[in-house]
C-alpha cells in the first residue's frame, strides 16, 4: 500500500520534472547568449581602456559557457559532458584572466597608460 | 529544478535581464569601476542561469572562481592602474563604434538565426538533475582525466607566469660594497623602459634608492 503510493508518487514527481524541463526553450538560452556574445566582441573592439578589454573577453567566455551548459542540460542529459567543459573553460579563463592582468601591469609599468591606442609598438 | 513553471520563466526572464543589462553596462559605462562590479553581477546571474539548467556545481564552482577570484583581481588590477587620464581624440571613432556595432548586429542576427532554425534533436534525454556532481566527478576522473592533470600544469604555468611578468625587473647592487643585494626586497621607481630608451633603464639608477645595507 505505502510502497505503491510511493512509487505513484515518484512517477508523478517524474513527470513533473519532464514537463518543468521543457517550460523554457532551448532557443531562449542560445539567445541570451548570441546577445552576451556579442555585447562582449563589441566592447572587446571599442573599449579603450586595457582593463575593460579582459572584462569583455570574460563575458564572451561566459556567454560560451552558457551554451555548453544549456546543450548539456537540453541535449545530453545524461552524460553531461557539456557541464565538464564548463568546468575546463572556467579553469583556463582563470588562468587568462590572471596573465593577462600581469601583462597589463607590465604594459602599464612601461608606457604608464592603459589607452589601447597608445599600445602600438608592433603597428607597421 | 523542480520548481513550477510560472516561477521558473520568471527566474529565466529576471535573470537574462540582470545578465544582458549588465553586460551594457559592463561595455558602456564611462567609469571602469562600475564596469567592474557589473561584471559581478553579470557572473551572479549566470550562476542563477546554471542554477536553472540543473548544474548546481558549476554554478558554486562560476561563484567561486568567478566573482571570487576573477572579479576581486581585476578590481585589484583598475585600483592598480588607476590614473585619472584624458584620451586622446581619435578621429572617426563614432563612425568605427557604429561600423563594428553593426557587425556585432549582424553577428547576432546571424547567431540567432542559427540558433532557431537548426532542428535540435529535443526532447533529448531525461536530465540527471541534483546527480550533476556526481557525474561530473566520474568524468574528471575516468575520461576527462587527462585534461583535468593537464588543468593543474596550466594554473601553474599562469600562477609563474603571472609573478613572473607582473614583478619589477629589479637589478641592484650594494651602494658600499657593491655586491649584489637580495634583489625582492627592493622597491624602484618606475622607469618607463619604452619611452625613453636613452635614458637609464632599471640597473644604472637603482642603486641610488637603496639604504645602506651592512
Amino acid at each position: 500500500m505505502s510502497a505503491d503510493s510511493q512509487a505513484t508518487a515518484q512517477a508523478a514527481a517524474e513527470a513533473v520534472t519532464i514537463t518543468l524541463g521543457s517550460t523554457i526553450p532551448l532557443q531562449a538560452y542560445l539567445a541570451v547568449a548570441a546577445l552576451l556574445f556579442c555585447t562582449g566582441v563589441w566592447g572587446l573592439i571599442n573599449s579603450r581602456n586595457a582593463v575593460r578589454v579582459l572584462m569583455s573577453i570574460e563575458l564572451m567566455l561566459n556567454a560560451v559557457n552558457l551554451n555548453l551548459m544549456a546543450f548539456s542540460d537540453f541535449l545530453d542529459g545524461q552524460l553531461i559532458r557539456g557541464q565538464v567543459f564548463a568546468i575546463f573553460v572556467i579553469t583556463v579563463a582563470a588562468a587568462e584572466a590572471a596573465v593577462g592582468l600581469a601583462i597589463l601591469l607590465s604594459l602599464y609599468r612601461n608606457r604608464e597608460t592603459v589607452d589601447m591606442e597608445r599600445f602600438n609598438l608592433l603597428r607597421w | 529544478m523542480t520548481i513550477a513553471s510560472t516561477i521558473q520563466q520568471l527566474c529565466f526572464l529576471t535573470l537574462s535581464a540582470v545578465v544582458v543589462l549588465g553586460a551594457l553596462g559592463v561595455v558602456l559605462l564611462p567609469n571602469i569601476v562600475y564596469s567592474a562590479f557589473l561584471l559581478g553581477g553579470v557572473f551572479l546571474g549566470m550562476a542563477g542561469l546554471y542554477l536553472l539548467l540543473n548544474a548546481s556545481f558549476v554554478a558554486a564552482a562560476q561563484i567561486l572562481v568567478y566573482v571570487g577570484a576573477v572579479n576581486v583581481l581585476i578590481l585589484f588590477a583598475i585600483m592598480l592602474v588607476n590614473k585619472k587620464e584624458n584620451l586622446a581624440a581619435i578621429p572617426g571613432l563614432l563612425l568605427r563604434r557604429l561600423l563594428s556595432g553593426g557587425v556585432c548586429a549582424g553577428l547576432f542576427v546571424l547567431l540567432l538565426r542559427v540558433a532557431f532554425t537548426t532542428h535540435w534533436a529535443l526532447p533529448g534525454p531525461l536530465p540527471v538533475g541534483e546527480e550533476a556532481t556526481i557525474r561530473i566527478g566520474e568524468h574528471l576522473f575516468s575520461d576527462y582525466l587527462l585534461p583535468f592533470e593537464l588543468a593543474s600544469v596550466l594554473l601553474l604555468m599562469a600562477m609563474i607566469g603571472a609573478i613572473v611578468l607582473a614583478r619589477r625587473d629589479v637589478y641592484s647592487s650594494d651602494v658600499i660594497t657593491g655586491e649584489p643585494v637580495d634583489q625582492g626586497l627592493i622597491e624602484k621607481t618606475r622607469t618607463p623602459l619604452l619611452i625613453n630608451p636613452s635614458g637609464s633603464a632599471g640597473a644604472a639608477n637603482a642603486p641610488s634608492l637603496l639604504e645602506t645595507t651592512p
